[in-house]
């Protein structure tokens, strides 16, 4: 079973410093990782390809130093990294992105299944997998919680919906996008990080693929971010402090005659 | 050819409309009325029922499209994408505006990507340009941290998803009129590949948060999760349900279905009350939009506090036991 993984390089945005003049990201001393959602689409392709033979190979479209994300993949246990790069490529919004990732799937070779992460926690838009099976007609099931059985030709998964789960088969090759249930990520071991030092890992460019140049980067791409906001909220309610037994009534007592005006109560 | 028309996406479940259907209405009436143009809801498939059909109509719509068919039961991108390309090429809407749900997400991407429009994912809040009428789409990113607004200045249909609960329907306006249009399902739309074998119902009846009018949360700060008793007390003499922030999910103090905020869900409630939740910029995407908002928290500091309407910087272990026992004699 040959699988392949899309994954992202974002910044570690858990601990996001907002530069308040200019609204951007401090980027300074922010580490790259792999998209923490693809960890789940890693680990998931992982164990198929334990249990039914195969390889895994992680493929990203991003700056020469995304090579590292790939290189964590590798540890982790994938067979192969392959690496998407070009200046055209920069300013790519998930159209755009999705159009050259289709381009190096292509160029990869026969694939059985693909499987994508839920979302980047950079972008944040979740549309990336969806794009890249419209344009490969590849069958899709979006927010996959569980593979329930793979046959020759054919995945059965559970999908996540609002209501509980459904059941979908759909037959080979297809793509998924995964959520955390599906999996526990592994870390990567020291065996598979020598591994990953040693691996070779291909970059494809402008060069190496089948791409019109108008739908490359920023050029190519149907969007346009027009304004950045730090975005600041305050409503300037009642606050009351507690010290003692009696203010602690006396705040109890105003926040029961404020839910009875709000008609709460 | 020119690109007319506002189109929102309906969502039916079981037979029935969900809410988000007339949510986004109330979204596609404001941009019908600035650029003067026909607001159109689209159904696929979901056998509803006609009344609830004049429904979209009394809450906002100028038309109802339906296309109905067995074949559309269920929802299958694959199938529903082929329907909705086919209709969009055939009418050629200006402006398309899906919910952010699992189905909305899916579908809204496929179709954008055959087309080649542009889509933004998850817009809080929508505009148009003056001058251009283009549709500016604003959504955070970053982990809530900036909001970025976005526009397609070249293709068309622009194409959006809006959270579920980020806004309102509008009232019934029982002297709307309109058009409901049912469309034929073209047998040739129909992808059979992909089959859907079963429906397994979530369970957990407390948890759908974003119905409810009351949700009390708790955060890192009710420091077990026995101590989410006393949330589940306090929501149940109001008719309310209990929320939480990443950490206290994360915790497992509450299930993934409970929580509020950019990974979560987006709630809003007349009162939202938070419990030892600091108010980060992640869980107030969830829940900002909320009436009132209501917290206690030892730091008087917490971000939470700018955007309560009643806060109380104190021990939410003090505090929490009081007003249960003190609304227990109210009730009575
Ligand atoms: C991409 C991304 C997405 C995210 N999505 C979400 C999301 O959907 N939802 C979400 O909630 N978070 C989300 N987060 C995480 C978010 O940044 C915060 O880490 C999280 O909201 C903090 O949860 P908390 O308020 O419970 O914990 P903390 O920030 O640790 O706050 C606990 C609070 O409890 C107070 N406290 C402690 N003891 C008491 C006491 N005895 N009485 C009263 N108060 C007390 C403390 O003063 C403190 O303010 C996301 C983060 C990222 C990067
Ligand atoms: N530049 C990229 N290179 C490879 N995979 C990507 C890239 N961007 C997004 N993806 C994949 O698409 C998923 C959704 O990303 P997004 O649509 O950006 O939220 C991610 O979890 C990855 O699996």
């Amino acid at each position: 079973m040959n699988l392949i993984v899309p994954i992202k390089q974002v910044p570690e945005t858990s601990n996001v410093k907002m530069d308040p003049e200019t609204g951007t990201m401090i980027r300074d001393g922010v580490e790259s990782i792999i998209n923490p959602l693809d960890l789940y689409a890693i680990e998931i392709a992982i164990q198929l390809k334990e249990t039914h033979g195969g390889k895994v190979t992680a493929v990203t479209m991003g700056p020469p130093s995304a090579d590292k994300a790939l290189r964590e993949a590798i540890a982790m246990g994938c067979d192969d990294g392959v690496l998407v790069s070009d200046r055209q490529f920069a300013g790519a919004d998930t159209w755009s992105t999705a159009y050259v990732l289709v381009k190096a799937i292509e160029k990869i070779g026969a694939v059985d299944l693909i499987i994508a992460g839920e979302r980047a926690t950079d972008g944040d838009t979740g549309q990336v997998g969806p794009n890249i099976a419209a344009a490969m007609d590849l069958p899709l099931a979006t927010y996959v919680s569980a593979v329930d059985g793979v046959e020759q030709d054919a995945v059965t998964v559970q999908r996540l919906t609002e209501e509980g789960y459904e059941k979908l088969r759909l037959p080979l090759p297809a793509l998924l996008t995964v959520v955390k249930e599906i999996s526990y990520p592994r870390l990567p071991t020291l065996r598979g990080k020598q591994r990953a030092a040693k691996t070779e890992i291909p970059t494809f460019t402008v060069a190496d693929l089948d791409v019109e140049a108008g739908y490359l980067g920023l050029k190519g791409s149907p969007t346009r971010v027009v304004k950045i906001e730090t975005p600041k909220v305050t409503r300037g309610g009642k606050i009351f402090k507690v010290t003692d037994e009696e203010s602690l009534h006396e705040a109890v007592d105003s926040l029961i005659a404020f839910m009875k005006t709000k008609e709460i109560i | 050819m020119e690109y007319k028309g506002i189109w929102t996406i309906a969502e039916a479940y079981e037979g029935d409309l969900k809410a988000v259907s007339f949510e986004l209405l109330s979204r596609g009436r404001k941009l019908a009325d600035e650029l003067s143009e026909e607001l159109v809801s689209v159904l696929i498939g979901g056998k509803v029922a006609r009344e609830r059909l004049e429904e979209l109509i009394k809450r906002g719509a100028d038309r109802v499209i339906v296309i109905e068919d067995e074949k559309l039961d269920r929802f299958i991108v694959e199938t529903y994408s082929n329907a909705l390309i086919d209709l969009i090429k055939d009418r050629k809407p200006e402006i398309i505006l899906s919910a952010a749900t699992v189905n909305g997400r899916t579908l809204m991407p496929h179709v954008a990507m055959k087309i080649h429009a542009g889509l933004t994912a998850d817009c809080t809040e929508l505009g148009v340009e003056e001058d251009t009428r283009n549709l500016l789409q604003t959504r955070p990113a970053i982990g809530g941290n900036i909001l970025a607004t976005i526009k397609s200045p070249d293709s068309r249909p622009q194409m959006a998803t809006v959270r579920p609960k980020s806004s309102r329907p509008l009232e019934i306006d029982e002297s709307r009129e309109g058009v409901i249009e049912r469309i034929p399902f073209k047998a040739e739309l129909y992808d059979q590949r992909v089959t859907h074998l079963e429906t397994i119902s979530g369970g957990d009846e407390d948890v759908n948060i974003q119905e409810s009018e009351i949700v009390v949360s708790g955060g890192k700060g009710m420091k077990k999760i026995d101590h989410f008793k006393m949330l589940y007390d306090l929501a149940h003499k109001m008719g309310g349900v209990v929320g939480a922030s990443r950490d206290a999910v994360d915790r497992g103090w509450a299930k993934y279905p409970h929580q509020v905020g950019l990974s979560g869900k987006t709630v809003t409630p007349s009162v939202y009350f938070a419990f030892g939740i600091s108010g980060a910029i992640q869980h107030l995407a969830g829940m900002k939009t909320a009436d009132t908002i209501i917290s206690v928290n030892t730091d008087e500091e917490a971000a939470i506090f700018q955007v309560s309407d009643f806060g109380i910087v104190g021990d939410l272990f003090e505090v929490l036991p009081l007003l249960n026992e003190k609304l227990e004699k109210e009730v009575k």
